[in-house]
């Protein structure tokens, strides 16, 4: 039987499997590896896409969900875990976006210098395999294993073909990540724990889902819960200030790994909020708010100044990649369908931008050996067709628009408009920030005179223009953010979609009106009563 | 003893029940006839036949779980009783037994010592831990402890030219004795109280767990139960190397041979806990009022002191004892989650889980550890792991894995094992606890990360460094180790993805 379901487990167990030939395939020869990681990065992609486009017309949901299936690995009796898969609106861009940029990594990693590369695509092979089985769990368990399974191949790929501090970066790394991973872990249990443990409804969304809108939760457990979550998350996420892991590790992390992880495995954590956290603990949401729009605030606009003083290339990527994590949580703070929805827009657009400025990061430095932007200069009239799209790619990443990150940022802007009004000026001062730093890059590295440094360090060695082998990354992830930033149809309709028949979504933004004192005191219980039966009436589907 | 009470004696005498431990023992007295008999030229299938035997016997076990020869209930008069999860604990043993014989043949490969006598008392020592694990009457759990007990003083100390081993020997003795004294003497305490008349519910058999544990119900508050089972379960704390008896784990894990650190590591550990579980079902069942907080108590100290002291050290055998007593830690909250009715479901599964996830990943690491050491055994420091991915990619490999299922890393059967205990505990409303185990596996990626660092990563190497690159490689992985070492991992990420069939018997 060859069902959707099925699909969606081969996107995990084909990288797997390919992982698995390559770290025996010592013998493979450069040319057999290659082969092999196209397989493995390749057929995700296609599969991703397929289902994206078919998604519109499914009509055979479960709560939302297309393509679902499961099977029992053995922990359903007793812990109630089940490897159940499926896709709804919130995960299918994100879905589609591990299979892109994994396809555009793996590309750029095929024809790289590193040094035994069977094993170096074996692991990137193994990340992809967690990216694409993320965000398509429904089961909050697996949600959290894959992100594991992503995130070692990471560790150890800094540790062995990372830049100059990668023994420190490293480390810092996985130290503060599994902080962040151990503390959201808790979190998810706890969210377990809330349906009395049990294991008929277990880790599953859906399950959790039916439960809590038939029985609700108290309001200490909610606010204890998403704070556990949101912290948790925000580790992994970089949000404000837990995010001095991020540039560092970007930084030091090689070229592919850096894509999938700022680009995509980063999401994991906003995803986690917006599909998990905010849906099933409005009023822990709602008790977090102001914390999330400050601390959001803070990734903006002290990471937006921190940014601007960057000399180094990729450091500089690094922190405008957490900087932008900023605009998310903005968005998941307003907790209304457009607000959400301008979210994971721009977590797809973040996605597939960040990815393609290390690709083009890389170019650069391949081509003058370093990444200090104030010893470069002049680099465009050699290299014109890398200098048009660096500079598309800034315009992307500041978020102008005919790019896919406008849309999210300008559906962010109008959400926030209406319920955090203040919060817009100092957000959009942060699209200003982005204008200095990505613009000045460009015009320093590509216009102006060539530095005497860099004329010096070149001496006879001429510069060619972008190969096939980072042009074909780069036009797929560019290509990318133009047809959303055209079409944006494509993507939003799906996260429309799903968004729409959320209760919270629907109905939170008129209870953020309600003053904070009253949301956080004893009255919250009530206020979630009435929510629930309101919601009941009005969308035949309780809170 | 009255007539009737003979006749009880004999009808209960099944020794059909106790096959496993039978068969261990004989596998021993033939090891040691094979070595009277054998010609000196034929002795190398000794250590073959004692790791095929057992491992022939846990096929049996393993495969005829259902078919247990006698019947539940008290057996020999009271002394032995199975409680539910007999067939896992035998398993356990005696796959550990067959391991640490397969670590010996390699570290006595490079010493000069009689070979015969350790698996000798090797078997010896796992048949009296299975005996020990069903024992249900303290006269039967003190002679089978201090049979495990004598058996490890010659272990540890095996290495007799060695000061280390012989120190680590000394300490073992001096430190076994003492906890044996204290756990003697909560035994007495509990006798004196349970067979005193002027108490309501005196039992004319007070050593037997169902008795002691009837009287107990009826006198929780009693001061004299109190001290003498607070003294019990230090004198079983001593085994599982929790804190504040961790003091000889240190030195006595980096004096011991490697296999035997392994044993005391894994079985010697496990067996600590699973006497606990019977103890906490059993006859301390009432006294949660007592065991609750102390054994809280020892479980936050365990695992911050564990992980804290563990991120130090240089030298592998100290990293692994330390980290050690940080498992020992994590243990205990699932033990402690047994003592609330929340818990009490899923918190066995969990304790048999990760040991088990344990005894994979820590034989792996110590068949690399065994591998990599020359013949000074004690002196294994983390500057000879460096390089050991290019060198040796197979056995760096064995390394990552057994050491990322030991941090808890998925989708390692070390992940599984803490996932189930942090449920446990959420289900018991252990908050603190749950804190306590977060900041320290928090604290032991460091370390563990630490030591994969040093076999994977390059270190940029400094003017001066190269003098120092003078660690004897290791020699080539021999395709039987292959075979075992792989068998471990293949185990760990299996045990990690799959556990159907492991729940529930």
């Amino acid at each position: 039987m060859f069902t959707d379901f099925n699909l969606l487990l081969l996107s995990i167990f084909i990288p797997l499997s390919a992982a698995v030939v390559l770290f025996f395939g010592k013998s493979l020869g450069k040319s057999g590896v290659r082969l092999i990681s196209a397989i493995g990065f390749m057929l995700p992609a296609v599969i991703s896409v397929y289902l994206w486009m078919k998604f519109d017309s499914q009509t055979d949901l479960l709560n939302g969900f297309a393509y679902v299936g499961g099977c029992d690995l053995g922990l359903r009796e007793s812990v109630g875990i089940t490897l159940l898969l499926g896709l709804n609106g919130i995960s299918m861009p994100l879905y589609l976006l591990a299979g892109i940029v994994g396809l555009a990594a793996g590309i750029h990693a095929m024809y790289s210098q590193a040094e035994r590369l069977h094993v170096y695509m074996g692991l990137l092979l193994v990340m992809q395999s967690g990216l694409m089985g993320v965000f398509c769990s429904i089961d909050i368990f697996f949600f959290y294993f894959f992100h594991e399974l992503a995130l070692i191949p990471t560790f150890i790929m800094i540790g062995i073909w990372g830049g100059e501090g990668r023994r420190a970066a490293a480390m810092e790394m996985t130290v503060y990540l599994t902080l962040g991973a151990m503390l959201s872990l808790l979190g998810l249990i706890a969210l377990y724990g809330q349906t009395g443990w049990d294991a008929a409804t277990g880790f599953s969304l859906i399950g959790l889902q039916e439960y809590l809108s038939a029985n609700g939760i108290s309001a200490i457990a909610q606010n204890n819960i998403f704070a556990l979550l949101l912290f948790g998350f925000g580790i992994l996420v970089s949000l404000f200030p837990f995010h001095s892991w991020a540039p560092r590790g970007y930084a030091n992390a090689p070229t592919a790994n850096a894509m999938l992880h700022a680009g995509v495995l980063k999401k994991f954590g906003l995803y986690g909020l917006v599909q998990i956290a905010v849906p099933l603990l409005p009023f822990g949401a709602l008790a977090w708010n102001d914390w999330i729009v400050w601390l959001a605030l803070g990734n903006i606009v002290v990471i937006g100044f921190v940014t601007i003083a960057q000399r180094d290339l990729k450091l500089m990527i690094g922190y405008s990649s957490v900087m932008h994590m900023g605009y998310i949580f903005l968005g998941i703070a307003t907790m209304s369908i457009v607000g959400i929805g301008g979210a994971v827009m721009l977590m797809f657009a973040h996605g597939v931008s960040v990815a393609l400025m290390f690709v083009l990061a890389t170019a650069v430095y391949n081509r003058t050996g370093t990444y200090d932007m104030k010893a470069i200069g002049g680099l465009g009239p050699k290299a014109p067709v890398l200098a048009g799209l660096f500079v598309a790619a800034s315009m992307a990443s500041i978020g102008l628009p005919g790019f896919a990150n406008f849309w999210g940022e300008f559906t962010v802007f109008i959400a926030l408009w209406e319920n955090h009004a203040w919060a817009v000026a100092p957000a959009v001062f942060g699209v200003v920030i982005s204008a200095i730093y990505g613009l000045r890059a460009a015009a320093n590295i590509f216009f102006g005179p060539q530095t005497k440094s860099f004329t010096e360090s070149l001496g006879d060695r001429e510069i060619g223009d972008i190969t096939p082998a980072e042009r074909a990354p780069a036009t797929i992830l560019l290509v990318t953010l133009a047809f959303i930033g055209l079409w944006p149809m494509g993507i939003s309709n799906s996260i429309e979609k799903t968004v729409e028949t959320e209760p919270v979504y629907v109905h939170m933004p008129s209870k953020l009106k309600v003053s904070k004192a009253e949301a956080t005191s004893e009255t919250t219980l009530q206020l979630a009563e009435a929510d629930a039966t309101e919601t009941a009436q009005e969308g035949g589907k309780s809170l | 003893m009255n007539y009737n009470g003979f006749q009880e004696l004999a009808s209960t005498n099944q020794w059909g029940a106790i096959w496993p431990e039978l068969v261990m023992a004989g596998i021993a007295i033939l090891v040691l006839c094979l070595d009277l008999f054998l010609p000196s030229t034929r002795k190398r299938i000794i250590p073959t036949f004692a790791i095929a035997s057992q491992l022939g016997l846990l096929g049996v076990l393993v495969l005829g779980c259902g078919c247990e020869v006698g019947t539940s209930g008290p057996l020999f008069g009271g002394m032995i009783e199975s409680g539910p999860y007999l067939g896992y604990m035998r398993a356990f043993f005696v796959l550990s037994s067959a391991l640490v014989c397969y670590l010996a043949i390699s570290y006595l490969s490079r010493q000069n010592l009689p070979r015969s006598e350790f698996f000798l008392v090797t078997i010896l020592v796992s048949a009296s831990m299975m005996l020990l694990v069903q024992s249900s009457n303290f006269v039967m759990l003190f002679v089978a402890l201090e049979t495990v007990t004598i058996g490890f003083y010659v272990l540890v100390s095996y290495c007799r030219y060695s000061a280390f081993s012989l120190e680590a020997g000394l300490k073992y003795l001096i430190l076994g004795a003492l906890s044996s004294a204290i756990l003697l003497f909560g035994i007495v305490l509990l006798y004196g109280a349970a067979s005193n008349p002027a108490l309501k519910g005196a039992t004319s058999d007070a050593m037997n767990f169902t008795e002691l544990g009837k009287f107990i119900a009826q006198n929780a508050h009693e001061p004299l139960v109190l001290i003498g089972a607070t003294l019990v379960i230090c004198g079983i704390c001593f085994k599982i190397g929790a804190v504040p008896f961790q003091i000889w784990v240190p030195d006595v894990y980096q004096g011991a041979p490697t296999p035997v650190t392994a044993f005391l590591a894994i079985s010697s550990k496990a067996a600590g806990f699973f006497v606990l579980m019977n103890l906490i079902i059993g006859p301390f069942a009432h006294l949660t009022a007592l065991t609750q907080p102390l054994l809280s108590a020892i479980a936050i100290i365990t695992i911050l002191f564990g992980n804290l002291t563990a991120i130090g050290q240089r030298n592998v055998k100290r990293v692994i004892g330390l980290s050690g007593i940080a498992h020992a830690g994590y243990l205990l909250i699932a033990i402690v989650a047994m003592t609330n009715p929340q818990g009490a479901s899923l918190a066995p599964w969990a304790i048999i889980f990760y040991l088990f996830a344990y005894l994979f990943a820590s034989f792996a690491i110590f068949g690399v550890m065994v591998h990599l050491a020359g013949a000074a055994d004690e002196f294994q420091e983390l500057e000879h792991y460096q390089k050991l991915a290019e060198r040796q990619p197979f056995l760096a490999g064995v390394l990552a894995i057994g050491l990322g299922s030991l941090a808890g890393i998925p989708p390692l059967a070390g992940f599984i094992g803490k996932l189930l205990i942090f449920i446990a505990a959420f289900q018991a409303g252990l908050y603190v606890l749950l804190g306590a185990a977060i900041i320290g596996v928090v604290i032991s990626i460091y370390y563990y990360f630490g030591w994969i660092r040093e076999a994977f990563f390059v270190k940029p190497t400094l003017p001066g460094d190269e003098a120092k690159q003078a660690y004897p490689m290791p020699g080539a992985v021999g395709i039987f180790h292959k075979v075992m070492l792989s068998l471990l991992v293949i185990l760990t990420v299996v045990l990690g993805l799959f556990q159907r069939g492991i729940f529930g018997g």
